[in-house]
C-alpha cells in the first residue's frame, strides 16, 4: 500500500531514541546548571592516566597507514562484485564461472605485484 | 546471457593489449634492474600483434557482448591510430626515461592500458563502456604524468590532472545519468531509437547534453575546459605529453563523434550551436594564448587547444563530409605532434631541461635533421603546403563551408595565420640564432626513426593524400 | 511511495554540493570527498531511474561506477602521498610551481 505506509512497528524504537535523548541531553544540562565552576589550569588538562601531556595528540598518520588503506580498498571492492555474482550463481552457470575466474585472476595479477613491491610488509 | 567465440574474435585486440600489460606487471618485480629495457620490446611486441588482429578485423563490422562493444571500420580507424602513436611514444620513452632514471617496467604496463581503455572507448557502443574506457584511460594517465615522481612538477601536474579530470569524470557521468533517466537506456543505438520516437522538447535532454559536452570537451582540452592542458603538459614526461596529447585527444574525439551522432544524432540542432561556440572560442584563446608562450610544452599544448578548435568544426557539422574531416584531422594532428614531440625529448641532457624555446637556438647547427624534421612538423602544424596539415585544415575549412558556416571557415583561415606566427618563430630560433655552444647533438636511433616516418608521414600525406582518403571515407561512421 | 523528482532533486543536490566543494575547498582531500560526492549523486540518479523504469542497467552501471570510484581514490591517495613526501602538504594552494 504505497502511499499510506505508516511504520507502527518501528514506533518503540523512535520512543527509545526520544527518551535515551532526552537522558542524555537533561543530565549534562542539569550538571552544568548544580556543579561549582573552579577552572585551573591541570584540571583543562587531559586527563592522561595520571601522566603529565607531552605533545600533542594530532600527529600525523605515517604514510605506511596510507598505503595499507589503498591496497584495502581496492580488495575491498572485488567483494561488490563477488556478492551479486554469488546470488544469481545458479542461473549464469559456467559463464558465470569463467568470468569471475578471470576476474580474480586479474586481481591476483595485482597482488602478486603488490606482494613483491614490498606493499604488504609493515617495515 | 549468450555468449560465442566470435564475441572473443572481436575483442582480441583488447584481450592482447590487457593481457600483455598484466604479463609485464608480473614479469617486472623479478627481472634484475638493468634488463628493463626488455619489457619496452614486450610492449612493442604487444602492439604488434594487436595492429595485426585489428588489420585483420578491419572492415568487419558487428557488435558484440550483448551490444556493449562494437567493431567497425570507424573504430579500427581510430585503433590503427593509436597503435602508431603508442609505438611511437614507446620508441621515444625508452632512451628518455633512462636519461631522467625513471627507467620503470611498469611505464610499459601503463602505456599499454591506456591505450587498452582508448581503445575500449573507441568501441563502446554503450555508455557503461564508454564510461569505463574512458576511466581507464584517465586513470592510467594521472599516473604516468607524475612518473617524474621525484621531481615535484611532474607530481604537482599530476595531482592537477587528477582532479579536474576525476571532476570532469562526475560531470559526464551525471550526463550520463540523466540520458539513462530520459531514454531508460545506455545503449547509443536505442537511446537514437527513443529519440527518434520521443518529445526531445523536454529542458533535461539539453542539460544531459552540456554535462555531456563539458565532460568530454575537458577530455579534448576545449576552451572553457582547457585549463589542466598547458600544466600538465609541461609537468609530465615529454613521451607522455606525446601521448597525452595525441592518443587521448584522438580517442576523445572518436567517443565524442559516436556518441553524439550515433546516439545524439536527432536533436544535432540542439547541440550544433553549443558546438560553435565551444569552436570559436577554443580556436581564438588556444592561438592566441600560444603567441606569449616561451615554453615549447606550453606552446604546443596551447596549440593543440585550438587543433581541438578546428577538429571541433567536423563534429558540428556532422554530416558526412564533417565526420571524414575529423577523421582525417587527427591522424594528421597525430603524427606532427609526436614528431614536434619527439624533437623537445632530443633537447633534454644532463643539465639542461631543454623545453624552453629559446633551447632550440641554432639547432640547425647542433643537428641538422633534427632541425629539419621540426622545420616540417612546424609547418604541418601551421597548415602550410605541401605538408598534411594544410590537407587536414583543407577538408575542416570545405565541410563548414559546405553546411554555410563560411563565416566559421572564414575565422579559422585568420587564426591560422596567426598561428602561423609561434610556429614560424620556432623555426626561426632554430635556424637564424647561433647556438649558445658549439655540441653535436646525438639522437639515439630510435627516436631517429620516429622522427623520420612522421617527418615522412607528414609529407606524403601532405603530397600524395589519395589512398589515405579513400581509406578515411570507407571506414566513416555510417549515419543511421 | 517516494515520487521521482524527489530523487532527482536530492542527487542535484548532493551534485551541486560536490561541485561547489571542488570550485571552492582547497585541501585535496576535501576536493577527493567532493568528487566522492559527484560520483555518487549520479549513482541515486541511476538508482532511482532503475527503479522507476524498471530496467536493471542503471544498477549494473552503479557497480562499475563504485569500482571507478574506488580506483580513483586509491590513485588520488598514491599522488597525494608522493606530494606530501616532497613537500609536506596537502594545500592545493601551495601546489603552485607552474600558474594555473
Amino acid at each position: 500500500m504505497p502511499g499510506n505506509f505508516i511504520p507502527v512497528n518501528y514506533l518503540p524504537i523512535v520512543i527509545f531514541i526520544a527518551i535515551a535523548l532526552a537522558f542524555g541531553g537533561v543530565t549534562l544540562l542539569l550538571g552544568t546548571l548544580l556543579r561549582p565552576r573552579r577552572i585551573y589550569k591541570a584540571k583543562l588538562t587531559p586527563y592522561e592516566s595520571g601522566n603529565i601531556p607531552f605533545s600533542d595528540a594530532r600527529a600525523p598518520f605515517p604514510l605506511r597507514y596510507y598505503i595499507i588503506a589503498m591496497i584495502f580498498v581496492i580488495f575491498d571492492i572485488e567483494t561488490v562484485f563477488l556478492y551479486p555474482w554469488a546470488v544469481v550463481y545458479d542461473k549464469i552457470g559456467l559463464y558465470g564461472l569463467v568470468e569471475m575466474t578471470l576476474f580474480i585472476s586479474v586481481l591476483l595479477v595485482g597482488y602478486i605485484y603488490a606482494w613483491k613491491k614490498g606493499a604488504l610488509e609493515w617495515d | 546471457m549468450t555468449f560465442s567465440v566470435t564475441d572473443i574474435g572481436a575483442v582480441l585486440p583488447e584481450i592482447l593489449i590487457a593481457v600483455y600489460a598484466c604479463a609485464i606487471l608480473l614479469i617486472e618485480p623479478f627481472l634484475p634492474k638493468d634488463r628493463r629495457e626488455i619489457l619496452a620490446y614486450f610492449g612493442l611486441a604487444a602492439l604488434g600483434l594487436a595492429f595485426i588482429a585489428t588489420w585483420q578485423l578491419l572492415w568487419a563490422d558487428l557488435t558484440v557482448l550483448n551490444g556493449m562493444f562494437v567493431l567497425d571500420p570507424f573504430g579500427n580507424f581510430f585503433k590503427l591510430l593509436l597503435y602508431v602513436a603508442a609505438i611511437m611514444t614507446i620508441l621515444l620513452s625508452m632512451g628518455y626515461l633512462r636519461r631522467e632514471r625513471i627507467d620503470l617496467g611498469e611505464y610499459y604496463a601503463f602505456i599499454l592500458l591506456a591505450i587498452c581503455g582508448m581503445m575500449i572507448m573507441v568501441s563502446g557502443s554503450d555508455l557503461v563502456t564508454v564510461f569505463l574506457g574512458l576511466e581507464l584511460m584517465s586513470i592510467t594517465f594521472y599516473i604516468l604524468v607524475g612518473f617524474k615522481r621525484f621531481e615535484e612538477k611532474s607530481l604537482e601536474a599530476s595531482a592537477k590532472y587528477f582532479i579536474l579530470g576525476s571532476f570532469s569524470s562526475g560531470i559526464l557521468l551525471f550526463g550520463i545519468s540523466l540520458l539513462y533517466g530520459l531514454s531508460g537506456t545506455t545503449n547509443l543505438e536505442a537511446v537514437a531509437l527513443h529519440l527518434r520516437g520521443a518529445d526531445p522538447g523536454n529542458p533535461a535532454w539539453v542539460l544531459a547534453v552540456i554535462l555531456l559536452v563539458a565532460g568530454f570537451g575537458f577530455k579534448i582540452a576545449a576552451v572553457p575546459f582547457h585549463m589542466w592542458a598547458p600544466d600538465v603538459y609541461e609537468g609530465a614526461p615529454t613521451p607522455v605529453t606525446a601521448f597525452l596529447s595525441v592518443g587521448s585527444k584522438a580517442a576523445s574525439f572518436a567517443v565524442f563523434l559516436r556518441v553524439f551522432m550515433e546516439a545524439l544524432g536527432g536533436i544535432h540542432a540542439d547541440w550544433r550551436f553549443l558546438l560553435i561556440l565551444l569552436s570559436v572560442i577554443t580556436i581564438v584563446m588556444g592561438s592566441v594564448v600560444a603567441l606569449v608562450q616561451t615554453n615549447i610544452k606550453r606552446m604546443l599544448a596551447y596549440s593543440g587547444i585550438a587543433h581541438s578548435g578546428y577538429a571541433l568544426i567536423g563534429l558540428l557539422v556532422g554530416d558526412r563530409l564533417g565526420i571524414f574531416s575529423l577523421m582525417l584531422y587527427m591522424p594528421i594532428y597525430a603524427v606532427m605532434t609526436l614528431g614536434a614531440f619527439g624533437v623537445v625529448t632530443l633537447l633534454r641532457r644532463g643539465g639542461v631541461e631543454g623545453d624552453a624555446i629559446d633551447d632550440f637556438a641554432g639547432l640547425a647547427k647542433k643537428n641538422r635533421l633534427a632541425a629539419l624534421a621540426m622545420l616540417i612538423f612546424m609547418f604541418s602544424l601551421a597548415g602550410i603546403p605541401p605538408t598534411a596539415g594544410f590537407i587536414a585544415k583543407f577538408y575542416i575549412f570545405m565541410a563548414a563551408v559546405n553546411v554555410h558556416l563560411t563565416w566559421l571557415a572564414v575565422l579559422g583561415v585568420i587564426f591560422t595565420a596567426v598561428s602561423a606566427y609561434f610556429y614560424l618563430k620556432v623555426v626561426m630560433v632554430m635556424y637564424m640564432k647561433e647556438p649558445d655552444e658549439e655540441v653535436h647533438l646525438a639522437a639515439p636511433p630510435a627516436v631517429v626513426m620516429v622522427l623520420a616516418v612522421a617527418a615522412v608521414a607528414v609529407l606524403l600525406l601532405g603530397i600524395y593524400p589519395g589512398p589515405f582518403l579513400d581509406y578515411a571515407q570507407n571506414a566513416a561512421l555510417k549515419i543511421r | 511511495m517516494v515520487p521521482l523528482s524527489y530523487y532527482v532533486i536530492l542527487s542535484a543536490i548532493v551534485f551541486f554540493i560536490g561541485v561547489i566543494g571542488v570550485l571552492i575547498r582547497r585541501n585535496i582531500i576535501i576536493l577527493l570527498l567532493s568528487i566522492e560526492l559527484m560520483l555518487n549523486a549520479a549513482n541515486i540518479n541511476f538508482v532511482a531511474f532503475s527503479h522507476y523504469l524498471k530496467t536493471i542497467t542503471g544498477q549494473v552501471f552503479v557497480f562499475f561506477v563504485l569500482t571507478v570510484a574506488a580506483a580513483e581514490v586509491v590513485i588520488g591517495l598514491a599522488i597525494l602521498i608522493a606530494l606530501y613526501r616532497g613537500k609536506a602538504t596537502v594545500n592545493v594552494e601551495e601546489v603552485n610551481l607552474m600558474k594555473w
